[in-house]
């Protein structure tokens, strides 16, 4: 008796472990070396439709040369960088991934990123300078195809900047003009709200105003948060906080939603995907939204910053590199896979022959009484003063969100805040172990 | 004959230890083997060598108790720390308060609707945190909230629940709105398992209800109102889905409101999950030192009050 139970008991440890093995085998069923037979490939992304978009790779090019993609559906921004770092230190990242321009760096430091220059080179031209070089960091390798972008611009109630007798602002002394004026005329209303949950924003403002918060020499980074350019502006938005004559409250809020539907606040200084977030914040108001281009700090110039954006990148883990590439390149430069993401995922495309065509050629829905739109979103992306990211964004960001929120509470010195923002990112990244020049 | 008497007193030696293996296998499995890699990370930092590009860039070495002396001079910790023991100075007491009041009144013998009126207790304990925490975010929200609307209408002045003093406040109602349902079935189930004995002849020797309640009532659910404070104190240590779901509705909540934010944004906001293991390893030690401290501390009174109740 007690052996046969033994045996039962060796048996079923057997299958359980045979079963782990089982397991552990779909895991890694990517790993073998199979540049000559089918290739199957993993894409991480937030991109809504996407798999509709992948779809037609499936049953067309990659049908020919025997590549076939499956999309794994992933939380946005940030947390997908989180899960991707903690499937490469697993050896287990997918093939493809899609990550936002400033996540670039903090990817590629932890060596989760190919270089894939050599793959997709030759489709550089098809972007704008500005968008290609944030895949490069300032090297000669390539990281990642530009996929879609997020030029900043000016939005307003035409209605009720009538209504107040106000100007579309072109500079940004005029916009302040303009916050003081409304408040003049409609105490309860205001132009606009300063976020300070809105990282992104603050660094595209910066960034038109020609900051470079993050720079290389030699070996050495160069930490530029509290720069000229960057105190311009965080001293500019802390006085119109301070003077009350714009709200501080954070976007993306219940009350932030109401606010625009309602008429309380009458601009948006946001990117050319304002349209979606509008359509689902404030639904009563279509059609009576207009765009501008963003305010600039002098008459002569003709510059704005990005506010998101992201692009499709090939992990050091993928064992088809040349193949994952392959459908990079085509996902973001054909032009049926661009109309398909437009449409199934609202993206704006980085490709500059996408931004006319397809999709792009009428406006969007809720803006159907600006029929230029698209034209006029396309020369402001032209703009797109260059961005410069570096390896502890995330950081930055964070620091941000503390002290530019705790500096709106307290209506003080936005320059002070930036100050804490800048030893927050150089204090980080010494204490991780990188040369930091003053 | 020889042999299967050893066989079997062998077998029979070992079957407690045959019993205990799945136990221990799955504790050490999924209890102390990660425990102890928290802890082993704990000791371990990443350096990077020059711009931090490209492979080899990164490297995972010995830190021995540098991530500890950091967190302890973490000023973010210590005042996510004592923003946690004001709200728990706020939490506990009023939640214990209202969940033993509610208990003694259920209990009592004028109670109409008992069950429908423990079930509208208890249910709030059964919404999920994020949800509680989203839920009265909103109406605490000036703008989308109804009680900021009647206020308006009347003519009163609306406080700001997201800022300053009434943050904690708002905080607080959250936890209290959510927890009090689970302890108050906790007391109101040890009140019930007091013998009626008891009360008939405190009700002979012509104590009031109120008597009751006070004198013989409380003093028998001490023991369930320990046990319901020690997991009070756990959970307010523990608070992260409030304040978490609250910090995009408001300028006041910072992302290391809390010790468990700082250690969240550590490990997945910087990707620094060896400072973070060494925060949650300090943040366990504190846990576990205040809420054994107070189960000693608990106990060595109740073995005093027996033993003064039998010299009496």
């Amino acid at each position: 008796m007690p052996h046969t139970k033994r045996r039962r008991l060796v048996t079923t440890a057997v299958a359980v472990s045979l079963g782990a093995t089982a397991l552990a085998a779909c895991g890694s069923e990517d790993d073998s070396k199979a540049d000559s037979g089918p290739v199957s490939l993993t894409y991480w992304t937030w991109t809504p439709g996407m798999d509709k978009v992948v779809d037609l790779w499936n049953k067309g090019p990659g049908k020919k040369d025997g590549i076939t993609v499956t999309v794994k559906k992933q939380a946005s921004g940030d947390t997908l960088v989180t899960k991707i770092l903690t499937a490469h230190k697993a050896k287990k990242a997918p093939d493809l991934v899609q990550a936002e321009y400033q996540a670039l760096p903090t990817l590629v430091s932890n060596d989760a990123l190919a270089d894939i220059s050599g793959e997709v080179g030759d489709i550089e031209g098809k972007f704008a300078e500005g968008v290609w070089q944030q895949t490069m960091l300032g090297t000669d390798a390539v990281y990642a195809v530009p996929q879609d972008i997020g030029p900043m611009m000016f939005y307003y109630r035409e209605d009720l900047f009538e209504k107040y007798g106000l100007k579309v602002p072109t500079t940004w002394e005029q916009f302040a003009e303009t916050a003081r004026r409304l408040k003049e005329k409609a105490p309860d209303k205001d132009l606009t709200t300063f976020s300070a949950n809105d990282s992104g924003l603050f660094a595209g403002l910066a960034q038109q105003a020609g900051a470079k918060w993050w720079t290389t020499s030699g070996d050495r980074w160069k930490v530029g948060i509290d720069d000229a350019a960057t105190r311009k502006v965080a001293g500019f938005w802390g006085g119109l906080v301070k003077e009350g004559v714009i709200d501080d409250q954070p976007m993306y809020t219940p009350s932030w939603n109401k606010a625009l539907n309602t008429g309380k606040q009458i601009a948006w200084v946001s990117a050319v995907w304002a349209p979606g977030t509008l359509t689902t914040a404030a639904p009563d108001t279509k059609g009576k939204w207009a765009m501008a281009p963003l305010p600039q700090w002098s008459l002569d110039q003709d510059v704005t910053g990005s506010w998101g954006g992201s692009s499709t990148a090939v992990t050091t883990d993928s064992a088809h590199q040349e193949a994952a590439a392959e459908f990079a390149a085509w996902l973001n430069t054909d032009h049926d896979a661009l109309n398909a993401l437009a449409k199934e995922g609202g993206i704006y495309p980085a490709s500059t022959s996408a931004q006319l065509s397809g999709a792009f050629s009428h406006p969007p829905a809720f803006f159907a009484n600006q029929p230029d739109f698209y034209s006029k979103a396309a020369d402001i992306a032209k703009t797109t003063a260059p961005s410069a990211w570096g390896p502890n964004v995330n950081v930055a960001y964070t620091s941000f969100k503390d002290a530019f929120g705790a500096a709106a509470k307290n209506k003080s010195d936005f320059t002070a805040a930036l100050r804490t923002m800048q030893d927050d990112t150089v204090a980080d990244l010494k204490k991780q172990g990188f040369e930091v020049s003053r | 004959m020889s042999s299967s008497t050893s066989r079997r007193s062998y077998g029979v030696k070992g079957a407690p230890y045959g019993f205990l293996l799945p136990a221990t296998v799955l504790f050490a499995l999924f209890f102390a083997l990660p425990i102890g890699y928290a802890v082993w990370l704990s000791f371990r930092k990443v350096r990077v060598s020059g711009l931090g590009l490209g492979s080899g860039a990164r490297k995972e070495v010995w830190a021995g108790f540098g991530n500890y002396t950091e967190a302890l001079q973490d000023s973010e910790l210590l005042h996510g720390a004592l923003r946690v023991l004001g709200y728990g100075c706020i939490v506990v007491p009023v939640m214990l308060g209202l969940a033993l009041l509610f208990a003694l009144m259920l209990d009592s013998e004028k109670v109409r609707l008992a069950p429908f009126t423990r079930l509208a207790i208890f249910l709030p304990y059964a919404v999920p945190g994020v949800v509680a925490a989203l839920l009265w975010g909103f109406l605490y929200l000036p703008d989308v909230s109804p009680f900021s609307f009647a206020l308006d209408k009347l003519g009163l002045p609306q406080p700001d629940l997201l800022d300053g003093g009434p943050l904690y406040l708002a905080l607080a109602n959250i936890a209290v709105w959510g927890g009090t349902g689970f302890n108050m079935i906790v007391i109101y189930t040890s009140l019930r398992s007091i013998p009626a004995e008891v009360y008939e002849a405190a009700k002979l020797d012509g104590a009031t209800p109120l008597q009751i309640a006070l004198r013989i009532k409380i003093p028998m659910v001490a023991p369930s109102l320990v046990l319901t404070f020690f997991f009070s104190i756990i959970a307010t240590l523990q608070v992260f889905n409030e304040p978490t779901t609250l910090k995009p509705l408001t300028n006041s909540v910072d992302t290391a409101w809390s010790p468990l934010m700082k250690v969240y944004q550590d490990a997945f906001g910087r990707n620094d999950i060896y400072a973070a293991a060494a925060e949650a390893t300090l943040i366990a030690l504190v846990t576990l030192l205040l809420s054994f401290g107070f189960l000693r501390a608990a106990n060595r009174r109740n073995k005093r009050d027996v033993s003064q109740g039998g010299v009496r």
